[in-house]
């Protein structure tokens, strides 16, 4: 990929200082309110993780799902503003357009981890530096489906209908995902939790305490995400930029 | 270097009130080198053309080579740089940046610095692309279609918001960059504009070619002047054979001539007629001449 473009794109997105405050500063604001209230709490509902370390996951979620879907609402702004046209008069091959939005989407979810990371910490969460690693390795790999989300709405919605898309959206994903409490063994919540690809990402905390994440299960879940939104992603995407 | 070919090109679009015929059939080939200017009235075609060069729209019938290779492969090799009708700047970039940025995605960029010089902007270099005025912001735009050194340069009525100086020096730029032996194809509305600074004018109304050829030919088409006279009881046979003049119709006292050479028919009319009173020479304006060369057109357009 070009480098000169890609450190272009990185600069804009974090010149933008209001974009970049509000999509960091949610997360930790909501990560103190709520760990805050519960830092005490060793084991919660039954999740088996401490109160902080369960909401640090829990809003990185929360947090990463919206810095991938923003990537979408930045393709959807630029294909309002009629740069996606200037773009397509250029060499740049559109993949190599929406790698740079999607690589975007991922300095912002790291800068989120990093935040929320550094927040947990405070509250007392102890992770080795390994299985931090790893974790937050896993966390990068659970949002392939969302990065394809992104570029799926961005092609699909405009700029007006986009925001109130991404809200609902991210609202429900991380209620049912299981952000803001954990998700019970059993019961409808648990059946439609295990299907959602933001259940999985909450999931990611047990690597903290050393045990398995996903399972077989939930590596399914994603992967038939993944592959059915990048499919969707990708025709959306040819329609809109075919050259001819 | 083989040029620019649009062979049998057509193109209609579906819209809530039915098909658009936005293009029917035009048959242009401009040679490597060439700078035509395609006139013509809002509607006429122009854009959905351009669009059909770019490789942005795909062409219902005929076929686009730019250089011998489809539109596509003429983007991909760095060929073409365009300065769109429409489009916004990104934001978050400051103008040397974002010139930068696009210079990156060519094989063989021109300098920043010497872009933004070439383009008039080395003063603004520093600025936020969303703090530029209108005029400021069609000449960075300009510097984005040029930085490429692009083969061919498109032009979609790029003046539009630009002021009288502005244009000036906007052309002026265009020229330069055309005698580096450029291919140079821009849109326009203005006949003013297509005089000065093409080498040939392809006339476009309601998706066809009407006239295609040098600037002073297609000015003698659709440049014609009315001169309006208080002339009573003249024998209206007598003013038709003035020089210059090409019809003459009665209005009450007075009479309306229309010119292909408002000069000399002006000189002829006042020594003939030096009682003529009131007279005033208007362009007949690019609509009014569109119409005489097309006749019906305009109710083809919505019926064909």
């Amino acid at each position: 990929m070009n480098a000169t473009y890609l450190r272009f794109e990185l600069l804009r997105t974090l010149r933008n200082r209001r974009f970049l405050f509000l999509s960091l500063g949610f997360p930790l604001v909501f990560y103190l309110l709520v760990a805050g209230s519960a830092r005490g709490v060793k084991n919660l509902g039954g999740s088996g993780l401490s109160a902080p370390l369960y909401y640090m996951v829990g809003l990185v979620a929360f947090g990463t799902m919206s810095a991938m879907l923003s990537s979408g609402a930045r393709i959807a702004a630029e294909r309002q503003a009629g740069w996606h046209r200037q773009v397509r008069i250029t060499p740049l091959p559109p993949s190599a357009y929406l790698r740079a939005k999607v690589v975007t989407g991922y300095l912002m979810a790291l800068l989120t981890i990093l935040v929320l990371s550094v927040a947990g910490a405070a509250m007392g969460v102890r992770i080795p530096a390994g299985r931090w690693l790893e974790m937050v390795g896993l966390i990068l790999v659970g949002l392939i489906p969302f990065a394809a989300l992104g570029i799926l709405i961005g092609h699909l919605l405009s700029v007006e209908s986009i925001g109130p898309a991404m809200g609902g959206g991210i609202a429900l994903l991380a209620f049912l995902g299981g952000t803001w409490f954990p998700i019970p063994d059993h019961g409808v919540l648990h059946v439609v939790g295990q299907l959602l690809p933001s259940y999985w990402l909450v999931q990611a905390g047990h690597i903290a305490l050393g045990g398995a994440a996903w399972g077989t299960r939930g590596w399914i879940v994603m992967a038939a995400w993944s592959i059915v939104l990048a499919r969707l992603a990708m025709r959306a995407f040819e329609r809109d930029t075919t050259r001819v | 270097m083989s040029g620019i070919a649009l062979a049998g090109l057509s193109k209609t679009y579906r819209s809530p009130e039915g098909p658009v015929h936005a293009v029917r059939g035009i048959d242009v080939s401009i040679a490597a080198g060439e700078t035509v200017a395609l006139l013509g009235p809002n509607g006429a075609g122009k854009s959905t053309t351009i669009d059909m060069l770019l490789g942005l729209a795909r062409p219902d019938a005929g076929e686009v080579t730019v250089f011998g290779r489809p539109p596509a492969q003429a983007v991909a090799d760095g060929a073409i740089g365009a300065m769109l009708q429409t489009g916004e700047l990104i934001r978050d970039l400051d103008v040397r940046e974002l010139v930068a940025m696009v210079a990156s995605l060519y094989p063989r960029p021109l300098g920043v610095e010497e872009t933004l010089e070439l383009c008039g902007i080395g003063d603004i270099g520093g600025r936020r692309t969303h703090k530029l005025s209108g005029g400021q912001t069609q000449r960075v735009r300009f510097a984005i279609a040029l930085v490429s050194d692009p083969e061919l340069l498109v032009l979609d009525e790029p003046t539009v918001a630009m002021d009288v100086e502005g244009r000036h020096s906007f052309w002026t730029t265009m020229r330069a960059f055309a005698a580096r032996g450029k291919t140079v194809l821009f849109a326009t509305h203005y006949l003013e504009e297509a005089d000065a600074y093409a080498d040939r004018v392809v006339l476009m109304a309601h998706g066809r070619v009407v006239a295609d050829g040098p600037p002073t030919e297609i000015k003698g088409l659709v440049g014609s002047r009315t001169i309006r006279a208080t002339l009573p009881g003249v024998d209206l046979g007598a003013l038709e054979a003035l020089p210059g003049v090409t019809g003459a119709e009665r209005r009450g006292e007075a009479v309306v001539l229309v010119c292909a050479d408002s000069d000399a028919a002006i000189r002829a009319l006042l020594s003939a007629y030096p009682e003529a009173a009131d007279i005033e020479i208007a362009g007949a304006g690019l609509e009014q001449a569109f119409l005489q060369l097309t006749g019906d057109g305009a109710a083809e357009a919505v019926t064909a």
